[in-house]
């Protein structure tokens, strides 16, 4: 068993950060159908052994793959650069930062006036937060090929985003009082 | 109970023989059990002709027990020996059955504060692994008698809301019964085989299953025979009893009852209280007049009261609906249908809110009764081997985010809810103090922050870790779910290579000893027949080893071995079989099953490898015409 290659390699994929997602689960689904340990519970303790590790692999792999934040930091690891908890950023992105989480206070705050209103500010914030996202991982794309520390400064960028994303998500559990 | 099947001595089970199978729905208030026969998949009767199993069972004093619609009977006159609902007990500790208060009437011990209680019955105690055990096995002779022979496996349904404590219980349980499960399945996933295999339903599907006691609502992407996970939600503590308890508060209320009712009487007013709400699914209102051992209790119930009565247990089966969509990532739109599945999905009111919600009307063409237990066992007919030609592959996720206790009691996600399982996540601990050697490790089941908000799954001291200054040591915790959603743990000291050899003692589960020492207790299986017992299950597990080699040698043999090895390979197994089939020790033969399987080691290994090869050979064949037809456009 090899577990050397890369996830990029175990879904047959070019080594790009813009990915054919349609194939990366075609993939994902056909070795799942070869390997998962359903298929083996007839069979011997070793075969199930190497099935569960193999399943276990290749979810792993589909997982990161299959998101743009996890897919960068990869990406970042396999050139051996490991992401930094505490990270210098330029302090315009931090300010950036600061605005949108009052934004988000100022949502909340606003909520128990008018429900309707507060949820539909943060539809739409989510989605300002979704675009900048998305650029950002273009930015990356180009970023990875030729300049390796600036792709690391827009993949911190990138967790600083994903975390407001979060951020709401839980605001608005908390609204619709789920 | 049926008559074992034996072969006569020397002679080989044929590995092609077609094996009996089973799938079990071990529900709160009913169980099922269903099998394929003759390509038909169906619940089987018992002698009486009932489908449905009330999950209900007596003790009595001799120590003998009564399962189903006649334990319900003596629910109310025997209500402390009557075991109902223990579904609901199922992995927990003390504090949450507390929690349960009326529902659980009955006298709880506990051995430590930790673990879970047992029933204090006419017999003794009893643990709720072992009362679950007693449905199981009278669902499986049920089984064995109209399959004729033995139940080669089993895959018995929970649902997906289940954490890793009670999904251990359930499969605690099945060995009691001396089950050998294939599968824990999801129930949604169950139902949602029934639907995908019968109808070819594509596209996502909501499967939302309100039951006795649990609430489940699961969203499932169907494709070509996959049946992927997207999310799961619910609540292991909603359902159709609520219902009953709400309607029979009311009628207390109406009749003027106040102060405290006995035991048999509570139990008497739940059981009218059920077949009220159920008579209210068909009509408009019901006439209550009714005399429980001197309690008069007198009144009319309308259905508009009904539902009033149960809209907020509706309303948070919705809002758990709502949150269960929005983490699949999925619009309302995107689900093309409701499937509904239990029996309090009968009711009206629920029928109704849940098409409006969705906005489409709910699909109940399968019996919801039965559509779990005909899902699981179209699955266990493809696991044990069975090979029909569907192709059919089931990706469950983690119904529960996995998490670790920090400073001040604080909950750090390991692994999170939703996740596609099997999965596996390595977790570093450094020691902070010099010298320290063992370091305490608990681990949680929940989505809230502080860890006596989440469910406890085991605590354990990890020891031998070699004195160092603070800091030093790299311990990696490793966390693997398996298929079936059940989490082991193992660890290592990293700086060193020393291996930690951890153990980790469920909270809520039974310790392998227990679980020995209640399988030799069972009546069932008196003293002398305890290694009769042992010699057949090793037997039936070795056999179980060698078709699989066989099998393997035939379809692979070819190709993956060289003429020496294949030999080599079949000699063992050879000698294996005759060990297994002659043989009087279970100990000799258990040991043969070993040699087979590490000499089928490598083997193993080269047929993972080579089917990992061909899937991905067909996606580079794909891929190729694809470019191909890129290069001609
Ligand atoms: N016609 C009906 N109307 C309303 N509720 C019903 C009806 N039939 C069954 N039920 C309820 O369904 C519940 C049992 O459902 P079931 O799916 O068998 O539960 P479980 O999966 O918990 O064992 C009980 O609360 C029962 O009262
Ligand atoms: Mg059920």
């Amino acid at each position: 068993m090899d577990f050397q290659q890369t996830f990029f390699e175990i879904f047959q994929l070019p080594e790009a950060y813009h990915l054919d997602v349609d194939q990366l689960s075609s993939s994902y689904l056909e070795l799942q159908k070869r390997i998962h340990p359903d298929n083996f519970s007839s069979a011997t303790d070793t075969e199930k052994r190497h099935s569960l590790q193999w399943a276990t692999h290749v979810n792993e792999a589909f997982t990161t793959l299959k998101s743009p934040l996890q897919r960068a930091i990869y990406m970042l690891e396999q050139r051996g650069l490991s992401i930094a908890h505490n990270p210098d950023l330029e302090p315009a992105f931090l300010m950036s930062q600061i605005e949108l989480r009052e934004e988000l206070d100022d949502i909340s705050e606003t909520a128990s006036e008018e429900i309707d209103a507060a949820l539909s500010r943060l539809d739409g914030f989510k989605s300002s937060v979704k675009e900048t996202l998305s650029s950002l991982e273009g930015s990356f794309a180009v970023q990875f090929d030729v300049e390796l520390a600036a792709a690391e400064q827009t993949t911190y960028k990138m967790q600083f985003m994903n975390k407001l994303l979060v951020a709401a998500d839980q605001l608005e559990e908390q609204l619709l009082d789920y | 109970m049926a008559l074992l099947q034996i072969t006569e001595p020397g002679q080989a089970v044929d590995p092609h023989q077609r094996k009996h199978a089973a799938g079990i729905d071990l529900g709160t208030t009913n169980s099922l059990i269903a099998a394929v026969r003759a390509g038909e998949t169906d619940t089987l009767p018992d002698f009486g002709g009932a489908h449905l199993l009330p999950s209900v069972v007596r003790y009595h004093t001799d120590g003998s027990v009564t399962v189903g619609a006649k334990a319900l009977e003596s629910a109310k006159e025997d209500p402390l020996n009557t075991i109902v609902s223990v579904k609901r007990l199922m992995g927990r500790g003390l504090e949450d059955v507390d929690t349960l208060g009326d529902q659980m009437p009955y006298d709880f011990v506990t051995k430590d504060k930790k673990g879970m209680p047992d029933i204090n019955v006419a017999s003794g105690p009893v643990s709720p692994v072992e009362v679950s055990a007693e449905i199981l096995r009278n669902l499986a002779h049920r089984g064995e008698a109209t399959l004729a022979g033995p139940l080669d496996g089993v895959v018995i349904t929970v649902p997906a809301y289940f954490d890793d404590a009670q999904r251990q219980a359930t499969k605690d349980a099945a060995t009691l019964a001396h089950l050998n499960v294939l599968r824990l399945l999801n129930e949604p996933t169950a139902a949602a085989v029934a639907y995908g295999l019968d109808s070819g339903t594509e596209g996502v599907i909501a499967v939302y299953d309100l039951g006795g006691g649990t609430f489940d609502i699961s969203l499932l992407r169907l494709n070509r025979g996959v049946f992927e996970v997207l999310s799961t939600g619910g609540n292991s503590a909603l359902g159709g009893d609520d219902f009953d308890r709400a309607v029979a508060s009311w009628l207390l209320a109406a009749s003027g009852i106040e102060g405290e009712i006995s035991k048999g009487q509570f139990r008497g007013l739940m059981l009218e209280a059920r077949a009220i709400k159920e008579a209210l699914s068909d009509q408009a209102s019901v006439k209550v007049d009714i005399d429980l051992d001197g309690l008069i209790v007198k009144s009319e119930i309308t259905r508009e009261i009904f539902d009033e009565l149960v809209a907020p247990f509706v309303g948070d089966s919705i809002k758990a609906c709502r949150r269960a969509v929005r983490d699949a990532g999925v619009g309302l739109e995107d689900i093309k249908h409701v499937v509904l599945v239990g029996g309090s999905t009968r009711v009206p009111t629920v029928r109704a809110k849940v098409a409006s919600y969705f906005h489409t009307e709910p699909l109940s063409n399968i019996d919801p009764d039965r559509v779990v237990a005909i899902g699981a066992a179209i699955q266990a007919n493809i696991l044990v081997g069975n090979k029909s030609d569907d192709e059919v592959l089931l990706l469950d996720v983690l119904p529960l985010s996995l998490g670790l206790e920090t400073m001040g009691g604080l909950v750090e996600k390991v692994i999170t809810r939703n996740t596609a399982i099997p999965v596996a996540k390595a977790q570093e601990f450094t020691t902070y103090k010099d010298g320290q050697t063992a370091m305490l490790i608990h681990i949680v089941q929940g989505e809230r922050e502080l860890v006596s908000d989440c469910r406890s799954l085991a605590q354990f001291e990890l020891r031998g870790i070699p004195p160092m200054v603070a800091g030093a040591a790299k311990i990696q915790v490793m966390f693997q779910v398996d298929a079936d959603g059940i989490l082991s743990v193992s660890a290592k000291e990293l700086s060193t290579g020393v291996e930690t050899h951890i153990e980790v003692k469920p909270s809520y589960g039974l310790t392998e000893d227990e679980i020995t020492t209640m399988l030799k207790a069972s009546f069932e299986y008196a003293e002398a027949d305890v290694a009769t017992r042992s010699l057949t299950e090793a037997k039936v597990d070795t056999q179980r080893v060698i078709d699989a080699v066989a099998n393997a040698i035939a379809l692979d043999g070819d190709r993956l071995l060289s003429q020496q090895e294949r030999s080599s390979l079949n000699e063992t197994l050879a000698e294996v079989q005759a060990i297994a089939t002659n043989s009087e020790r279970a100990s000799e033969i258990t040991a043969a099953s070993e040699r087979l399987a590490k000499a089928s080691d490598e083997f193993a290994s080269r047929r993972m490898d080579d089917s990992v090869r061909q899937a991905l050979a067909g996606t580079s064949l794909d891929e190729l015409s694809e470019s191909i037809a890129d290069a001609e456009d």
